[in-house]
């Protein structure tokens, strides 16, 4: 697989390492009420579809950027790759 | 029909006319007692165990493509008991015990050779690691040996031992460890069921379940609508997709593992060895072929291939360890998809919804466990409680903080 890093540009999927679920970005309130089950659900439930899947994949051998792929689990074709960054501030995280 | 030396002699008097199907291809009834979704290794043997150990016949195996479609077909075939966890090693020590007296249970020839596995080690840290393990192994019965570098080279001249990086300073050893004809073993499990009433039914395909007040009563198919009291997935690989239609998620990934298999050569190598530095296993076929892997690729994917990074990173871990095998020229390869759990075990447990039950999360462990994994989801469904040795395999686990970590690497299902 080829990423196609926004600022690097095409990059082998070997110069990266996969955390998972773009789910993880959207960590829960640790002091609302019923933090102990949303913490629960966000650490160990995923979402895990047959098609379209969006994940965070972390640039170890290159920039040491994250960036949310988006991908097909059927084909393996890259379909977007945006910076993890833009994504969590699109979600309305300010940090 | 009985297979015997005697029935070889007979057919082969009479021009093999004899035979007969292996097992029926049944129409669905309306209704059944259990329905098992999923007709690779652990659906089969589940099926298996509940006709034949707990007189369970009004069952159905609901398959989506043919028989041994899916893992049971595309592992690289080892057998083991060599766990530490006190929720683990008990439970494949079980399914050790019943492929010891598999062939002769289910009258069919699954080629079981427990020809040995040896864990190599490289460091003297790994080697305390390891004599941990193997103490725990020797409690359950399993039986291990603590190998010096004499010992080994005794057994497998062949080895880099004075590679510079990863020397090589023995092996942890399972004798009753080995390989088992994998395809064998679903078509014997499928057989035994068939002969006691259970209905196999292929290109069946579970379109949805039939959940009202919280209770499932049970399937839509591709072949109509199936009604039961009992519904249990076995479903390794595609388990997300299949309970989602349940309206559940998993503690769940899938993940792809490559396997390889080389040209057929002269025997060469006595059992399985495993790379204890880097993700390398390999034994020999009967046939003569390498067959080995190494890690899974990473990625969430249903597809069963892999990428390229990964078969690299396998064959360096087969030449750090044994460089004869470099000029073995490889035959074929391909993926198998993997349930990745949230800490590399697997689950076998009720669901929230009643008569809805859950077998699945075997990381890449699915095939050495397939004939306790069987037993001990016929036992949850026939006595409603769990066997002793599954008794931890639960979906609430994470939740109530007794995770069983083999590697103790965390929630992130591609590390285990």
């Amino acid at each position: 697989m080829i990423i196609d890093h926004p600022l690097l540009g095409p990059r082998d999927a070997a110069e990266f390492v996969v955390k998972g679920d773009a789910s993880l970005i959207d960590r829960p309130d640790g002091l609302a009420e019923g933090a102990g089950d949303a913490f629960h659900d966000y650490l160990h439930l995923r979402d895990n579809p047959a098609g379209v899947h969006r994940e965070l994949w972390y640039h170890e051998h290159g920039d040491r950027s994250w960036l949310v792929v988006t991908r097909n689990t059927l084909t393996h074709e890259v379909l977007k790759v945006e910076l993890a960054r833009d994504a969590a501030r699109a979600r309305g995280r300010s940090r | 029909m009985h297979y015997s030396a005697l029935k070889i002699f007979l057919e082969g008097l009479t021009g093999n006319r004899g035979w007969g199907r292996v097992w029926r291809e049944p129409e669905p009834k309306p209704a059944y007692d259990i329905v098992i979704v999923g007709g690779g290794g652990h659906g089969l043997s589940t099926a298996f165990y509940l006709s034949n150990e707990f007189g369970l016949t009004n069952v159905a195996v609901l398959e989506k493509g043919w028989l041994g479609s899916g893992n049971i077909g595309r592992n690289t075939t080892i057998i083991r008991s060599n766990y530490l966890l006190e929720g683990n090693q008990p439970f494949y020590e079980l399914s050790m015990k019943l492929w010891e007296g598999l062939e002769q249970s289910f009258n069919y020839n699954a080629m079981v050779s427990q020809r040995g596995i040896l864990n190599l080690y490289h460091s003297d840290g790994q080697r305390d690691a390891f004599a941990r393990r193997g103490n725990a192994m020797r409690m359950t019965g399993a039986g291990a040996e603590l190998l010096d570098r004499a010992q080994l080279e005794k057994m497998v001249p062949f080895l880099d031992y004075e590679n510079a990086r990863f020397p090589i300073k023995g092996a942890l050893y399972q004798p009753r460890g080995g390989t088992v004809r994998h395809d064998a073993v679903a078509w014997g499990y499928a057989r035994g069921a068939d002969r006691k009433g259970v209905d196999i039914l292929q290109n069946c395909e579970v379109t949805g379940f039939d959940i009202a007040d919280g209770t499932c009563t049970g399937v839509q198919t591709s072949r109509g609508a199936i009604r039961a009291k009992k519904i249990v997935v076995c479903a390794a690989g595609s388990s997300s997709r299949v309970m989602s239609l349940a309206g559940m998620r998993l503690p769940i990934e899938s993940h792809v593992l490559q396997a390889f298999v080389s040209e057929g050569l002269k025997p060469v190598i006595p059992g399985v060895i495993t790379f204890g530095a880097g993700h390398f296993y390999i034994s020999q076929s009967d046939k003569g072929g390498l067959v080995f892997g190494g890690d899974i690729d990473g990625y969430n994917t249903y597809a069963q291939r892999g990428n390229l990074p990964v078969v690299e990173d396998v064959c360096e871990g087969g030449m750090a360890v044994m460089p004869m095998i470099g000029r073995a020229r490889l035959l074929r390869m391909w993926g198998g998809v993997m349930d990745m759990s949230m800490d590399g075990s697997p689950f076998i447990d009720r669901t929230h919804i009643g008569g809805l039950y859950f077998n699945g999360g075997w990381c890449y462990g699915g095939f050495k466990a397939t004939p306790a994994s069987g037993y001990c989801t016929a036992h949850l469904l026939a006595k409603d409680e769990p066997h002793p040795v599954a008794a931890a395999y639960r979906l609430d686990r994470f939740r109530r903080g007794v995770p069983i970590d083999e590697k103790g690497a965390g929630a992130q299902p591609n590390l285990h």
